[in-house]
């Protein structure tokens, strides 16, 4: 008796609906708005990322969980959604970024990089025998052409932002996003900013166990905070009343939820 | 009927020269068979970019067909990246299609010669496994080698005007394919500056 993976299916499990639709990446999408939320912000010397560390126990170490990845020197990223699915996306897109450097010697440019995983992402949508990748990615890093944000989702699609979120609290944090952002952020105000976004969805207190952040700036190498730096942010943003960058006091978002 | 290395069969000599904010890349003129001249206008430099020049030695037909892959590679890499490429890139780029036919190479040497995105002068040679060769002055390559590295020796200088560059380089060349039976009639010289280019075709010894 031979198993799906045995067997090994030559026509593609996700087939249009009548209206037109691909109801495994629909229910892809929902994967990812059931996970915890990850953002990000553009500034204008480089790009920070940030993500709810949620887990469903006490007793995890919360230091073993890593959601943001390292894809090259200069890019790093954030996923909503399901974990296991980002790690082989993470190590697919690790080995283009080295098939890169090793054929042009040079480090692979963000838009490559996008590209190539969006590709493998659509694969994924056609192919036979496998089913679509349940996260959206957020890319962050900085190359040739200035530092750059972009989102795939598990259709494949990507788009460049100034700022967005995804996962769980995205509607509330883009909300909050559209109002705080604006085109002359620097990488400090966007960290800052990134933590007041999250804060807005966080239920509960938010601590640096709570949260992880990466950062890539004109240095060209995106790395993750550690927990103190971490910190040392929470603790700013603690003190900092919630001013928008203009001098108005803006008006906090209220969870609907 | 003379027994010779496959790298000799059809002679050529490819030279270039890094200048001041100039490079300069040339090559005899010969297509031939194990010494009987069939044709005098065969170019082994290739125009890739407007500021990036590809020379080619060894087996006539690897040179045409390299030159080929190596077109292709880059209209994919223009197409992809929406940029031009950069010379040392695209030297890597030789590299890599050149070991991955390690066990059954193409039978050229190439020679890169261009100015990058903020016209720094670049040189680069290659075996034909792709072991590359980035020197400050000159690279040479072709059936007869020691001629071109002794006339480069003697006569190359650092920071010529591109006239300058042009003369010297022009020079060594028609010195060593006289004395090559291999390659010459005539020669073809391009100097590459950040202002533009200009290729200007020698009449050498017609032998």
């Amino acid at each position: 008796l031979l198993s799906m993976a045995d067997g090994g299916y030559s026509f593609s499990l996700t087939t249009f609906s009548p209206s037109g639709k691909l109801v495994q990446i629909e229910y892809a999408l929902n994967a990812v708005a059931a996970g915890s939320t990850s953002l990000a912000i553009r500034a204008v010397n480089g790009v920070v990322v940030a993500t709810e560390k949620k887990l469903p126990s006490t007793l995890i170490d919360v230091a073993s969980v890593q959601k943001i990845a390292l894809m090259s020197e200069n890019i790093g990223l954030v996923y909503s959604g399901m974990g296991p699915d980002f790690r082989v996306l993470v190590r697919k897109g690790r080995k283009l970024a080295q098939k890169y450097l090793r054929t042009y010697n040079e480090p692979i440019p963000m838009s490559q990089m996008v590209h190539g995983l969006a590709q493998i992402m659509q694969e994924y949508t056609q192919e036979g025998g496998v089913r679509p990748f349940g996260v959206s990615l957020l890319l962050a890093g900085v190359d040739d052409a200035g530092p750059s944000l972009y989102q795939v989702d598990p259709s494949g699609s990507y788009w460049e932002w100034k700022a967005t979120a995804i996962g769980k609290h995205m509607i509330n944090a883009k909300t909050f996003l559209e109002k705080r952002y604006n085109d002359d952020m620097e990488l400090e105000d966007a960290v800052h900013t990134a933590l007041l976004t999250l804060k807005e969805g966080f239920e509960g207190e938010m601590t640096e166990e709570g949260v992880e952040i990466g950062v890539v700036g004109p240095d060209r190498m995106f790395r993750v905070l550690t927990p103190a730096e971490v910190k040392d942010y929470l603790q700013e943003a603690e003190h900092q009343p919630n001013v928008c960058r203009d001098g108005l006091f803006s008006q906090t978002t209220t969870d609907v939820r | 009927r003379v027994a010779m290395s496959i790298m000799q069969y059809n002679g050529s000599a490819v030279l270039a020269m890094k200048g001041k904010n100039c490079v300069g890349i040339a090559s005899d003129l010969c297509f031939g068979v194990q010494g009987r001249m069939i044709t005098t206008n065969f170019r082994k430099t290739f125009r890739m970019q407007e500021k990036l020049y590809l020379g080619l030695t060894g087996l006539a037909t690897d040179v045409q067909t390299l030159h080929e892959r190596l077109e292709f590679r880059l209209n994919m890499y223009k197409l992809r990246e929406g940029r031009e490429i950069k010379p040392s890139t695209f030297a890597s780029v030789i590299s890599n299609v050149l070991y991955a036919h390690r066990f059954g190479p193409y039978f050229v040497e190439p020679v890169v010669a261009g100015l990058d995105d903020t016209n720094t002068p670049f040189i680069c040679g290659m075996d034909l496994i792709g072991a590359p060769v980035t020197p400050p002055d000159f690279v040479c390559a072709g059936s007869n080698t020691e001629a071109l590295f002794g006339t480069c020796e003697t006569m190359y200088r650092p920071d010529m005007e591109p006239e300058e560059l042009f003369e010297v380089l022009s020079q060594c060349l028609l010195a060593s394919i006289d004395r090559d039976a291999l390659a010459g009639w005539g020669a073809v010289v391009t100097i590459i500056t950040p202002e533009g280019s200009f290729t200007r075709t020698l009449k050498g010894r017609q032998d």
